[in-house]
């Protein structure tokens, strides 16, 4: 944030004041550091909305090793790790956005924050690929969880992974199941985070084409972005722990 | 100061522009950026949720006064303690000071024009609105019958409404949680020039300590009622011992955030205490920085302690034991917010109006409710007592006792500012001391009985009668205990509703207080101040003088 401030000290009528600046501050410094304060602390709230998730993978998996074992073979780990780069890529544009943001280049700005979008929009489609692929074969995490057996030997009963309970076809289905119901939760609330990216990232390029942000009112464009690095970290330890199980 | 006549004319400019006639139409209130507006919708919306709450309490306590099934099924009893359970939590307690009271007081405490996220403080109401929506619903197709606290596995296996009502507890989590982010950066980024975390005023701290259990317990919530509602409709298998996973993880989960929610609820009612007890003792405060700094020892401590609801759920005797210890560190801070209140009491000139009676009434029910909370920290007492008639009645105390008791009594300090007329004093005086006895004969009796061995949740007793055949007795004392209380609380509300057809109408400053929002004309205008007052020591009384013409408190020049 630039130090000098946008109005002069008086600042209390409304004329005094910018379009963009809310008529409740005082500076555009104070309310870009309450939006930054604002926008950290809803942060912190959706570290700890995960956590409670993490926390019960944590207790599950720390119980029932097999489950995570026999059910991560399931999962497709280049389809994975493309995502990962994606999301990665996608919280480089967004950041160099914010850069452009800041000096004033709001062409760029744009073109950045359309390649951000674009590539949340590949990782919710090859996402779609995935669960597609999964309800193809039954695996659905709902009641009506009927797996194709054939396709589950073919993929769980070709690897040696030395676990006594994934010959057991019984506890294997079951081990399965429990597995998928854990992930879809998981990556699936995780995609809703996605989703609600995207319509945060879709208006601040809206905003951006329009022409609201400069300078010194930068704020949405910014806090978005948090928004979306903090959405791209909980991915960066999702695929470790339901893809990259040994 | 009780002496003011309730004749005196009005002698306040006509046609001053206020909040209330800034702007006009239905459409103008429901999407308000203003936070008085929606302190106030707020205000009127905690009062439909608590009446709904104390009629459900109410059918309990006649289904108890006579042993038998008399006027409800065991069925609907069930059904009815919970919404009595679930309504008084989520609807009503948690967001009553710091959502109604709060977000009118904050801003203008700080000299402010409004909190620092307007459209967020909207964002609140209105999700509150949804969730109470979600209740209701809840309500009117059949009820739901887990206990508010929504223990698997029943939960995940009742054919009652479960889903609704979590989703309903769900949203009404983002609308606390969106009132804690707004309040703690209103409280860090709002603040007038020249006021330094020492000069805010307690009331503040108060909020603000309670902002930050509001962002770190929620979404905790959030996600184990998500959790809770994906394994009735999938069965994944995280609570379900069947499919290997632990019912016990779902308890520890559930009181991470509901331990420390009774902090959401105590606090901001800790912070109404302070300054009412300060101004009507017509005494500095007492050990400021004490009282601010207990307000978040007590905020950390508090998510420390959740276990000591689960002595019996089969955790570890050495996580009973630690979790007992640490019970015992939050009355610590507690212990010190009592004494220094009692201090600043000593040798000030006591005027007894009805905001000060309410806070006499909070010191005597919260140092039963409080001292009872010990017995319950200690292990082999709470095993003894544990889900019996002791435990409602030790947190009745502190919930309605103290909590909602300051709540009342917030509301008679900061009615004056909020519509700009004054109440009858004597009324709310005398309802006082009807509550003090109405109370205890109403929650006392349950700590004899669960002492004795009356259980908690049951709709009948009369196999309990053979050994104990004082429980008659005592329900019946404690049933028209409560009748008598939800007789008062009416007439405390019909008492300010009155005021606002004939009340005098109210000075800039009727109680002589010394905060920022006595300094902006009662209602305040739509903007608060021009320019944020000059900030001074908020207890610091001195300069204040009683006005015959106006019949409030001004600046000595």
């Amino acid at each position: 944030m630039t130090e000098h401030t946008a109005c002069t000290t008086d600042g209390h009528g409304a004329n005094a004041h910018p379009a963009w600046l809310a008529h409740h501050f005082h500076s555009a410094r104070q309310q870009y550091e309450s939006g930054k304060l604002g926008i950290w602390i809803f942060l912190l709230t959706e570290v700890l909305f995960f956590s409670g998730l993490f926390c019960a993978y944590a207790v599950y998996r720390a119980n029932h090793p097999a489950v995570f074992v026999d059910g991560h073979h399931l999962l497709s780990t280049p389809l994975g790790a493309i995502n990962t780069i994606v999301l990665i890529f996608s919280s480089l544009t967004m950041a160099w956005a914010v850069r452009c943001t800041q000096v004033d280049q709001r062409k760029a700005a744009a073109v950045l924050l359309a390649v951000t979008l674009l590539c949340a929009g590949t990782f919710l489609v090859v996402k779609g690929f995935e669960y597609h692929h999964k309800w193809k074969h039954g695996l659905v995490p709902a009641h009506e969880f009927a797996p194709d057996e054939q396709y589950l030997e073919s993929r769980i009963g070709a690897h040696e992974d030395g676990s006594t309970l994934g010959r057991d076809p019984a506890q294997r289905v079951r081990n399965v199941r429990t597995f998928l119901g854990i992930y879809f939760g998981m990556t699936g609330l995780h995609a809703l985070h996605v989703v609600a990216g995207i319509i945060a990232i879709v208006w601040v390029l809206r905003r951006t084409v329009r022409g609201d942000f400069n300078r010194q009112y930068f704020g949405p464009v910014d806090f978005v972005g948090l928004y979306w690095h903090l959405v791209d970290l909980i991915w960066i330890y999702l695929f470790p722990l339901l893809y990259l199980i040994h | 100061m009780a002496a003011i006549p309730d004749s005196a004319p009005a002698a306040r400019p006509a046609a001053a522009d206020n909040y209330l006639t800034h702007a006009r139409g239905l459409m103008s209130w429901i999407f308000t950026l203003d936070h008085k507006r929606i302190g106030v919708m707020f205000l009127a919306l905690i009062w439909v949720a608590m009446a709904l709450g104390v009629l459900f309490a109410l059918i309990l306590r006649a289904e108890l006064a006579d042993p038998g099934e008399t006027i409800v099924s065991k069925n609907v009893y069930n059904r009815v303690f919970t919404l009595h359970g679930a309504v008084m939590i989520f609807l009503f307690i948690i967001p009553s000071i710091p959502s109604s009271l709060g977000n009118f007081v904050l801003p203008i405490m700080l000299g402010a024009k409004d909190v620092a996220f307007p459209r967020l403080n909207l964002a609140s109401l209105h999700l509150y609105v949804f969730g109470m929506l979600f209740f209701l619903f809840t309500l009117f197709v059949g009820g739901l019958d887990t206990g508010w606290t929504f223990y698997t596995p029943y939960s995940t296996e009742t054919n009652t409404w479960v889903i609704p009502a979590v989703l309903g507890a769900f949203i009404l989590g983002f609308s606390s949680i969106f009132t804690g982010i707004n309040f703690i950066a209103t409280t860090h980024m709002m603040r007038p020039p020249g006021m330094s975390w020492f000069k805010m005023p307690l009331f503040v701290w108060s909020l603000y300590a309670t902002a930050i259990i509001q962002v770190l317990a929620t979404p905790v919530l959030a996600i184990t009622l998500l959790l809770l509602a994906v394994e009735r409709l999938v069965g994944v298998g995280i609570f379900d011992p069947d499919k290997g996973g632990d019912p016990v993880l779902f308890q520890h989960f559930f009181w991470f955030y509901s331990h420390p929610a009774v902090y959401i609820m105590i606090l901001p009612a800790m912070g109404i205490i302070s300054e009412v007890i300060s101004v009507f003792s017509r005494k500095h405060i007492f050990g400021f920085k004490f009282i601010a700094f207990s307000s978040v020892a007590i905020a950390l401590i508090g998510f420390l302690v959740w276990g000591h609801h689960m002595f019996t759920s089969g955790q570890s005797p050495l996580a009973s034991t630690i979790f007992s210890l640490l019970t015992f560190f939050v009355a610590i801070p507690s212990g010190i917010k009592v004494f220094n209140w009692l201090a600043t009491m000593y040798k000030g000139v006591v005027h007894l109006t009805t905001p000060m009676c309410f806070a006499l009434l909070f010191l005597i029910l919260f140092g039963i409710g409080g001292l009872t909370g010990l017995f319950l920290g200690a292990v082999a007492a709470n095993v003894h007592v544990h889900d019996t008639a002791f435990v409602v009645a030790h947190f009745h105390y502190v919930m309605f006792g103290s909590a909602g008791i300051a709540f009342i009594g917030g509301i008679y300090y900061w009615w004056p500012k909020i519509t700009g007329r004054m109440y009858n004093d004597l009324v709310g005086r005398i309802c006082a001391v009807v509550v003090l006895i109405a109370f205890n004969m109403t929650y006392f009796p349950l700590f004899i009985m669960g002492v004795r061995g009356m259980p908690r949740r049951y709709h009948d007793y009369e196999r309990l009668l053979e050994k104990n055949p004082e429980f008659f007795d005592l329900n019946v004392i404690a049933s028209v205990g409560g009748f008598l209380l939800a007789g008062t609380l009416l007439v405390l509300a019909a008492n300010l509703l009155f005021s606002l057809v004939r009340g005098r109408p109210a000075p800039a400053n009727p109680w002589g207080a010394a905060t920022m929002e006595w300094q902006c004309a009662s209602p305040p205008p739509h903007d608060n101040f021009a320019s944020p007052p000059p900030v001074t020591d908020p207890y610091d009384f001195g300069n204040l003088t009683y006005d015959e013409t106006t019949g409030g408190y001004v600046s000595a020049p």
